[in-house]
């Protein structure tokens, strides 16, 4: 599952590059920070990752999810704060 | 004209009855909910039966409806029930109702039909507000706030999706000859009217000529805005 997700990020993410100026770097991989301290996600970058990647979840994993969350754009415990923990954060949603 | 798709809530009777049937008219892939079964049969409509702010039921919806439709064009959040009451007298489930369908609803509809939106950089979308906003109704303080909610909410969704050209208007409708001013006395509603600028009731036609100006092309400059029915301000 964790990889599954993974790659919907992932691939999400790739999406979301091809749309922006400002690319995410995936050179850390899990590690790379997404939104906040050091990420590379302004709010409205935030929110098309997040359109992106629900869209993904129904697509794949037939699977309605919300995203939203109240922390979203909390700077130190935000879940869109790296790949990691958005993964983490979705791995939850979804059990 | 191009099949364009449009979702309308509340669509079993009345205003959303009439949007559905006018829009499936002029080509429009028109997707409809109320809580009962559907009242139009058309080939090219389509309805859920759901409470329009049971986000359970909503998402559903929308999971399906990003399967069968390549994109979605329009969202009118018609669906609303309102009461009268004095506050003193008003039971807090009256509010607690009130507020989910009408503000609740309008909420999780643009949401979800937000994403779909950003997806292909386009939508409109149309909220229902009320004139006895601006009039500050005696004995609608409730239906009153949570349509005054959905002005707020509009103007701001406006700011945040207009990047995505997507425009967010609202209307105001004066009464118009619905299940929901049938049970207001003949002297409270005649009073309104006469506060109106144009003494008469609104017609469905009134509300449709708003909303049509609100989706044509040209009105791509046109959003966070509120057009009440009859001369009110």
């Amino acid at each position: 599952m964790t990889n599954e997700i993974l790659n919907i990020v992932y691939e999400a993410i790739s999406e979301l590059n091809e749309l922006s100026e400002k690319k995410i770097e995936f050179t850390s991989q899990e590690k790379t920070k997404l939104y906040g301290s050091g990420g590379s996600l302004d709010s409205l970058s935030l929110v098309n990752l997040i359109v992106l990647v629900e869209q993904k979840i129904e697509e794949k994993l037939n699977k309605s999810l919300v995203l939203a969350d109240e922390k979203a754009f909390s700077q130190n415990n935000s879940p869109f704060a790296t790949i990691d923990s958005l993964v983490e954060y979705i791995k939850e949603l979804l059990t | 004209m191009k099949h364009n798709t449009i979702i309308i809530t509340g669509t079993r009777k009345g205003i959303g009855e009439y949007l559905a049937s006018y829009y499936l008219n002029h080509g429009y892939n028109v997707i409809g909910c109320s809580r009962s079964e559907a009242s139009i049969a058309h080939l090219n409509y389509r309805h859920y039966c759901l409470d329009v702010a049971d986000e359970n039921e909503v998402k559903k919806m929308f999971l399906e409806l990003s399967k069968s439709y390549a994109k979605i064009d329009v969202l009118i959040n018609n669906a609303g029930i309102g009461s009268m009451n004095h506050v003193v007298l008003t039971p807090l489930k009256t509010v607690q109702n009130i507020i989910n369908t009408n503000f609740i609803g309008t909420f999780l509809f643009c949401r979800e039909t937000s994403k779909l939106m950003m997806k292909h950089k386009y939508g409109r979308i149309i909220n229902f507000s009320t004139v006895a906003y601006p009039l500050n109704l005696e004995g609608e303080a409730i239906y009153t706030a949570s349509k005054a909610a959905i002005e707020s909410f509009t103007k701001i969704l406006a700011k945040e999706l207009g990047q995505f050209n997507i425009t967010v208007n609202s209307i105001g409708p004066s009464p118009i000859k619905t299940d929901l001013v049938k049970n207001i006395q003949h002297a409270k509603i005649n009073s309104l009217i006469e506060m109106q600028i144009i003494k008469r009731f609104g017609e469905f036609i009134d509300i449709s000529n708003v909303i049509d100006f609100y989706l044509r092309e040209e009105s791509s400059f046109i959003t966070g805005q509120t057009i009440y029915l009859g001369g009110i301000s």
